[in-house]
């Protein structure tokens, strides 16, 4: 999973209606880099999670907003407030690493296969508009190239 | 989002769930999962396991051409207890529900999961039924209330109504779901699901909501009823909310 075969009749038709909204982007936007183990890496996560203090992910254009995950976070202290109930939470609710791996980022880091964890780590709400988010997005890039990082790992959900 | 991204100058690398969406977007590099939606690093509690699936999507930032989509060979493991039988929560909840009214049996179901829920915040050192603010018992309260008299005042003057019901809904759920999670004999997350909307008055009340939902004239509200409340392997949209 989630292999669409694998999915129930509902669930695979909004998928793919989803596709619909896709634009057709042209040219490939692709940045050459140096080592892994040399490279600065930020998690963006876009499973609409945030710290427990922080104000849940709202409907409409605020729903384009990010929130900011600093990297001492514990991963413990992340809640979800996303929009949709169509995937599992349980797996959230049991370890925050199965949607956001920053323990696991801290280990590579540790063990020489990254160079270093970013400071600042970033979250989405993942059913908000593309067109809405891009801005945000393109923002976002602005405050990780001041954080010095030069890798990405985005996150779904 | 990893288009915009490189376009900015960073260079990215993606874990994606669904083939097919990234396939249309081309991102410049990406790590297909067979894993399910929810769980983007596939095993919860199974810190090798995700380190893999990190540092296979990672890997990927060292390819020197583009675009890359490549599948991860590894399938999410079952948990050795998982036996794929039929769950049954061991808090046996007694029906007839309508008899005894939707809020009492909310309000003793929610009673009858707390020394599981308190087992589960002690296992995890955390809780994700927190978004409202408020207890178990006053979650369900509002639910009911609401259900019974939609001018019912929100619990929290900040939020507006849509997202009030939003938060209130994601914690008692939560609440549900974290509580059965320690019980004995753990059942797969699809089973869990099926539990909660099948067989408990939770499940029963928020399709009440939902109807409730549907009845309002805030659009937003009657939006969240439609499309947020009820998952799609369990119900499909009402007519005329089939779209995203």
């Amino acid at each position: 999973m989630p292999r669409l075969e694998s999915l129930g009749e509902w669930e695979r038709e909004l998928l793919l209606d989803m596709l619909k909204e896709i634009p057709a982007y042209e040219g490939q936007p692709w940045v050459a880099g140096g080592p892994l183990a040399r490279r600065r890496v930020a998690i963006i996560s876009t499973a609409g999670i945030h710290q427990a203090g922080d104000a849940p992910y709202a409907d409409g254009m605020a729903a384009h907003d990010y929130r900011v995950i600093p990297a001492d976070v514990q991963a413990d202290q992340l809640v979800m407030s996303h929009l949709s109930s169509n995937y599992d939470r349980t797996g959230f609710q049991q370890d925050a690493n199965v949607v956001f791996p920053i323990d696991r980022l801290q280990e590579l880091a540790a063990e020489g296969v990254i160079g270093s964890v970013a400071d600042f780590h970033y979250a989405f709400m993942g059913a908000a508009r593309l067109a809405g988010l891009e801005p945000k997005v393109r923002q976002v890039a602005g405050l990780l190239k001041r954080d010095a990082v030069d890798a990405v790992l985005l996150t779904p959900v | 989002m990893g288009r915009w991204i490189e376009e900015e100058g960073i260079p990215t690398t993606q874990i994606s769930l669904v083939r097919e969406h990234t396939a249309a977007i081309r991102p410049p590099r990406a790590l297909w999962v067979p894993f399910m939606l929810g769980r983007p690093l596939g095993a919860p509690g199974d810190a090798p396991f995700q380190r893999r699936v990190v540092a296979a999507a990672l890997s990927l930032l060292e390819k020197s051409a583009g675009p890359v989509l490549e599948d991860y060979p590894e399938e999410a493991p079952v948990p050795a207890d998982v036996d794929g039988g039929e769950f049954a929560c061991p808090v046996s909840f007694s029906r007839p529900v309508v008899a005894q009214g939707l809020a009492g049996a909310l309000q003793r179901e929610v009673a009858e999961l707390a020394p599981w829920y308190d087992l589960a915040v002690r296992k995890h050192g955390r809780t994700t039924a927190s978004l409202s603010g408020l207890a178990p018992a006053a979650m369900a309260q509002f639910i009911a209330d609401f259900i019974a008299n939609q001018a019912t005042p929100v619990y929290r003057q900040d939020l507006a109504m849509a997202l009030a019901l939003r938060l209130v809904t994601q914690d008692l759920k939560a609440y549900y779901l974290e509580a059965v999670a320690v019980q004995p004999g753990a059942r797969a997350a699809q089973a869990a699901r099926e539990w909660f909307w099948r067989e408990t008055a939770a499940g029963q009340a928020f399709f009440q909501l939902r109807d409730a939902c549907l009845q309002q004239m805030d659009e937003a509200v009657k939006g969240f009823g439609a499309r947020s409340l009820i998952p799609l392997a369990i119900a499909p949209r009402p007519d005329g909310y089939q779209k995203k």
